[in-house]
């Protein structure tokens, strides 16, 4: 697959930032700044990026609680987002819904639920409305391994499948579902396979490799558009964090954990691109510099935005009635 | 003006919202052809002929998914009607009702709406038992963002429809399956639209108001009959719609008559009638002069002999006999 400089390096961009941002949001959380839950998403960076990149603006996306690589990709201004995730009135959100249940149709981001997998035949709705609007647009939907295992999946990919809507299934399997490991929740190995029993593809791809991601995502994306139906791409990837902040990972050893580091999906497409002389020592630093000004600055703006008021508890419940 | 019956009404209203806003569609089981005429009941009849299987989709058996499917399209620019064949079914159909379409604008912060209409057929009287005949508004009625609707006549089943699939909130619509068929009721042709939101006092008395939907309002009319052959006026107010609760109405109705049964087919414990009680011993206390009655169904499922549906419906008789503890 072809794919120019410039779209490598801006692939590298939001590697970088998905991975930083993470970083300095958990930092954050730590110190009580931030409201609602996080789960971080260091690790799978390939994932957001490879099927994210050259999403146009009325394709949706409908990411996990895990990551806010894709909001971001997908159009969300990270100040917004960070002051969402601070809780701000000017927030994703706005203090009434959480950052990571965050929506806008204005850039094809459908709001996902608390419930695992419940999102599932959401996406697949607005699939339904891009076909029966005779749109070209696709629906990419993003879930865990954990959440393959809900009834929704089987419900939504089956209807997906026998009404051929334009839309990708995107399986993070990091490998656990929380504390429980994918082989205590399936008899399985390969949750691709599942698509067989819904009549599509299903491709399974080295979730850390984010080249290899873009590949098989932007085939699944032509096919969708073109009318062929879904795919299920399963990404196999790991997260380095534990599920949440309150996780300490003991269900884990050290040394699983290391085996993984070792694979950075980030380090990985950097040495890749170093060899292929796009990147430099200079033009990583200058990467890093500028991503780290980028969310300090919307950091910065966040702490110095407005808290919610009480009242606005009440607000936006119905189109029509007020509280 | 000409009669209809209720499940004719409901079709009509249909026919015409899809004539009117290509973004209306039907998603669910068995929508299209069913027992020859859509559905189980023929709520659906004649609109796939008109309006073609693009926009009148028969589904898998998974509820969920049509529930949650008809959130994401709603999202997406579409006005989903949405079939649960049996409310029964509303339990598989719960989370995307409950958790999605309720929370979504919230989620949004206002920006965006859910334009989607869950209809689904309710109630007993059928002999359809346990998983069928059900009545589970009060389920829902705890869930702010949904507006719950639950019309009585077929006049209203249509004007309320049509209301609600112009609306720009999830609306669960309950259709009650016993009315279907057997209540023929002239109903206006074309444009007839009833807002949401806004109770209908289907007869005017000064001694007692019976509150009363669903297939309960046919018994309070009845109660309410046998009751003025014995002297006493009785007002009968149909609230027709759940969420959002027209207060204004029940609360002016009961401080005019000072005496109140409510009346619904679900059971009485836990059911929407002690939320209207509750209502009126807040707002109205001291316009009563005797207890608030309700009268409904059993705790107990709903029973397949006929010998025990009849013994747990609610009916007239019941009515009369509550009216009568009170008017001492």
């Amino acid at each position: 697959m072809q794919i120019s400089d410039k779209d490598l390096l801006q692939m590298y961009r939001w590697m970088v930032l998905d991975r930083v941002f993470e970083e300095k949001t958990f930092d954050l959380l730590k110190l009580g700044k931030l409201v609602g839950f996080h789960h971080p998403n260091v690790g799978q960076e390939a994932v957001d990026v490879g099927t994210c990149y050259g999403l146009r603006k009325d394709d949706t996306i409908m990411p996990t609680h895990r990551g806010k690589g894709k909001y971001l990709m997908k159009g969300v201004d990270i100040k917004i987002m960070m002051a969402g995730m601070f809780g701000r009135r000017n927030g994703s959100g706005k203090g009434r819904g959480p950052a990571s249940h965050s929506g806008d149709n204005s850039i094809g981001l459908l709001a996902g639920t608390g419930l695992i997998g419940s999102g599932i035949p959401i996406s697949t709705g607005a699939a339904l409305a891009m076909k029966l609007q005779k749109k070209d647009s696709v629906a990419l939907h993003f879930f865990g391994d954990g959440a393959s295992n809900r009834g929704d999946f089987h419900e939504a990919l089956n209807m997906a499948g026998v009404m051929k809507l334009p839309i990708v299934y995107v399986c993070d399997n990091n490998c656990y579902a929380m504390s429980v490991p994918q082989s205590c929740a399936m008899a399985i190995e390969n949750i691709a396979i599942r698509a067989e029993g819904y009549g599509f593809p299903g491709i399974m791809v080295d979730g850390n490799d984010v080249l290899a991601v873009y590949e098989a995502s932007q085939k699944a994306i032509v096919r969708a558009r073109k009318g062929e139906g879904p795919t299920l791409i399963e990404c196999k990837t790991y997260r380095w964090m534990g599920h949440s902040i309150n996780d300490p990972g003991v269900y884990r050893s050290a040394e699983e954990v290391a085996a993984w580091k070792e694979k950075c999906p980030v380090r990985r497409f950097e040495n890749y691109l170093r060899e292929k002389k796009i990147l430099n020592d200079a033009k990583v630093q200058d990467v890093y510099k500028k991503v780290n000004e980028e969310i300090e600055e919307a950091v910065h703006l966040a702490e110095s935005s407005p808290l919610p008021l009480p009242e606005d508890t009440l607000l936006d419940v119905y189109a029509d009635l007020k509280n | 003006m000409r009669e209809i019956t209720f499940v004719e009404a409901v079709n009509e209203a249909l026919h015409e919202e899809m004539a009117r806003d290509e973004r209306v569609y039907i998603f669910g089981e068995d929508v299209r052809v069913g027992y020859g005429k859509g559905g189980p009941f023929g709520a659906t009849n004649g609109l796939a002929a008109r309006f073609g299987p693009e926009r009148v989709i028969d589904t898998p058996i998974s509820e969920s998914a049509i529930a949650g499917t008809s959130v994401g399209a709603a999202l997406w620019g579409m006005r989903p009607v949405a079939e649960i064949m049996f409310s029964d079914f509303l339990a598989l159909a719960m989370d995307h009702i409950v958790n999605s379409a309720a929370k979504m604008r919230y989620a949004y912060a206002g920006e965006a709406t859910v334009p989607v209409v869950f209809r689904m057929a309710c109630g007993a009287g059928v002999g359809a038992a346990l998983h069928h005949s059900q009545s589970p508004e009060a389920w829902i009625t705890n869930v702010p963002g949904l507006k719950v609707v639950m019309p009585s006549t077929p006049a209203d089943a249509k004007g309320l429809l049509k209301s609600a699939i112009r609306d720009d909130n999830p609306v669960v619509f309950f259709e009650h399956k016993f009315l279907y068929s057997r209540l023929r009721e002239p109903v206006p042709e074309g444009e007839h639209l009833i807002p949401l939101g806004k109770a209908d006092v289907k007869r005017s008395g000064e001694d007692l108001t019976i509150i009363a939907y669903g297939a309960m309002l046919q018994q309070a009319m009845r109660a309410a009959d046998l009751l003025n052959q014995e002297g006493v006026k009785v007002e009968v107010l149909d609230p027709r719609t759940l969420v959002p609760l027209d207060r204004e109405t029940i609360l002016q109705s009961v401080k005019k008559t000072g005496k109140v049964i409510i009346v619904h087919e679900a059971p009485t414990f836990g059911g929407f009638g002690g939320e209207i009680a509750a209502l009126i011993a807040e707002e109205a206390f001291y316009s009563l002069d005797a207890p608030i009655k309700r009268v409904g169904a059993p705790f107990t499922p709903v029973p397949a002999s006929p010998i025990l549906e009849n013994f747990y419906l609610p009916n007239a008789e019941k009515i009369v006999k509550a009216a009568k503890e009170i008017m001492e």
